[in-house]
């Protein structure tokens, strides 16, 4: 029983994994179904787009074991493109369906008439909108690493952290024991690992 | 709001830092490692790690430092130098690199760009450009700015920027060197002609130098340097400090 960080493919999982050891927490890579449906915690990373991350996650069966792992309590976190994931659907490049474990949608970041950058790349603040154990060890205002040209909308209910840019963004979402950042907590310093390291203590059935 | 964010480049040769001096509590200057951490606890934003190696035997010692740094330093770390193929980007990405910097890997085969794009998307994808002016005209310069290319710098910036690099560093080499300031007419040329962030390069040699360029040109995203931080002529946290002092967007 430790935390897994499951590998479908998407992206390199390197400095994800080394932040867990980081912070004296055991988690390994795996793409095994048994692993996930098992874990006592799931990490769901991502990076690229929406509907190449989805279709490889169907393709490797591993969407039923983390909706299943979700189902039964488990904690999940998707980080960047897997929190965007857990969402209904994603409107990148077309309409695609999402792992529906939080509601909501993905949309595109508002550029604000060209005067604003987009992806949205770099550090911004963390402004809590509901108290979370995520941020347990967090002060409100800490910077974290962004980067994406998507965010979640349509999701009050879940949404547990917003930065601005220019208007507010969705920066991290839970519905029960299913987790997002929008932000990489494995690439905002001390900060990211302190989130890390909250996740890691989120017992099963306390959420 | 985003901030500006500080960047400060470690050149590395055969596994080691080729410059610096020594700073309290970090022992050994020319390890990488030590360095990134140092500097990541100094408050940069992100590092950039320039392999100018140019032996195979570097390039092993290279992605062993990466390795080891990734495992360490948990903020976005790119990487440039002898960047020629998409194996290349496997290579240093493997290693926990979160962005890689094109430059004359780019000017000799143009499809690199919208190729990595594709592949490792837009995100990780750097544009890192030697401008020189040429008879007054901003020129691209290939091979670390020993060779003309010919090509119009803001051109080939935007040829880049449509094919997939989502971020790109101006370097000045006008102003490499010379510590009195970034250079601030080749970047706002640059700024005006694309919508992704730019990371300004060449000539930081001292604090107020980040300040006017983050004042005067708002769409720059980011400031680099490196003898300057190397040397402790600029310290990062007072640097952050001050742009905080002059209304700057800075992570403290």
């Amino acid at each position: 029983m430790s935390t897994v960080i499951v590998d479908y493919g998407v992206g390199n999982l390197f400095s994800l994994k080394s932040s867990f050891a980081a912070i004296g927490e055991r988690a390994f890579v795996t793409e095994s179904k048994e692993d996930i449906a098992n874990a006592e915690r799931v990490i769901l990373p991502g990076v690229g787009a929406f509907s190449d991350a989805a279709e490889k996650l169907r393709k490797t069966g591993l969407k039923e074991a983390v909706v299943f792992a979700a189902e039964k309590g488990t904690p999940v976190l998707g980080i960047c493109l897997g929190m965007q994931l857990l969402f209904d659907r994603s409107f990148e490049y077309g309409v695609h369906d999402g792992l529906k474990l939080i509601k909501g949608e993905i949309t595109a970041l508002d550029n604000d008439g060209g005067r604003l950058k987009i992806p949205h790349i770099g550090w911004n603040f963390l402004r809590f909108t509901k108290p979370h154990p995520l941020f347990k060890y967090v002060k409100e205002g800490e910077y974290v690493y962004f980067v994406h040209s998507f965010a979640a909308t349509g999701c009050e209910e879940s949404v547990i952290a917003e930065t601005e840019y220019n208007r507010p963004v969705t920066a991290a979402a839970a519905h029960k024991n299913v987790m997002g950042c929008q932000f990489h907590p494995e690439k905002s310093g001390d900060t990211g690992l302190k989130i890390l390291k909250a996740f890691c203590e989120i017992k099963r059935g306390t959420l | 709001m985003i901030t500006k964010r500080i960047i400060p480049c470690l050149d590395v040769k055969d596994g080691k830092v080729v410059k610096g001096v020594n700073f309290t509590g970090l022992k050994d200057v020319s390890s990488p490692v030590e360095l990134a951490d140092f500097y990541s606890k100094s408050g940069a934003d992100e590092l950039v790690f320039y392999d100018i190696t140019a032996s195979a035997e570097g390039r092993a010692l290279f992605t062993e430092v990466l390795k080891k740094t990734a495992e360490k330093v948990f903020i976005p770390l790119t990487v440039g130098g002898g960047i020629n193929t998409l194996d290349d980007f496997d290579r240093v990405l493997k290693c926990g690199a979160d962005k890689v910097s094109v430059n004359s890997g780019a000017i000799k085969d143009p499809s690199l760009v919208n190729n990595a794009a594709k592949l490792y998307g837009d995100q990780c994808v750097v544009l890192s450009a030697d401008v020189k002016r040429v008879n007054g005209k901003f020129t691209v310069f290939a091979k670390g700015g020993r060779e003309n290319t010919g090509m119009d710098a803001v051109e080939w910036i935007k040829r880049c920027v449509d094919s997939g690099a989502g971020e790109v560093v101006v370097n000045s080499i006008d102003t490499d060197g010379v510590k009195g300031g970034f250079d601030l007419e080749m970047l706002k040329a640059v700024c005006d002609a694309v919508s992704v962030p730019v990371i300004a390069s060449g000539g930081a040699g001292k604090t107020e130098d980040f300040i006017t360029l983050f004042k005067t040109l708002p769409r720059v995203d980011a400031g680099l340097a490196a003898s300057v931080f190397h040397f402790g002529e600029i310290n990062i946290k007072e640097l952050k400090r001050e742009m905080a002092k002059n209304g700057i967007p800075a992570r403290i």
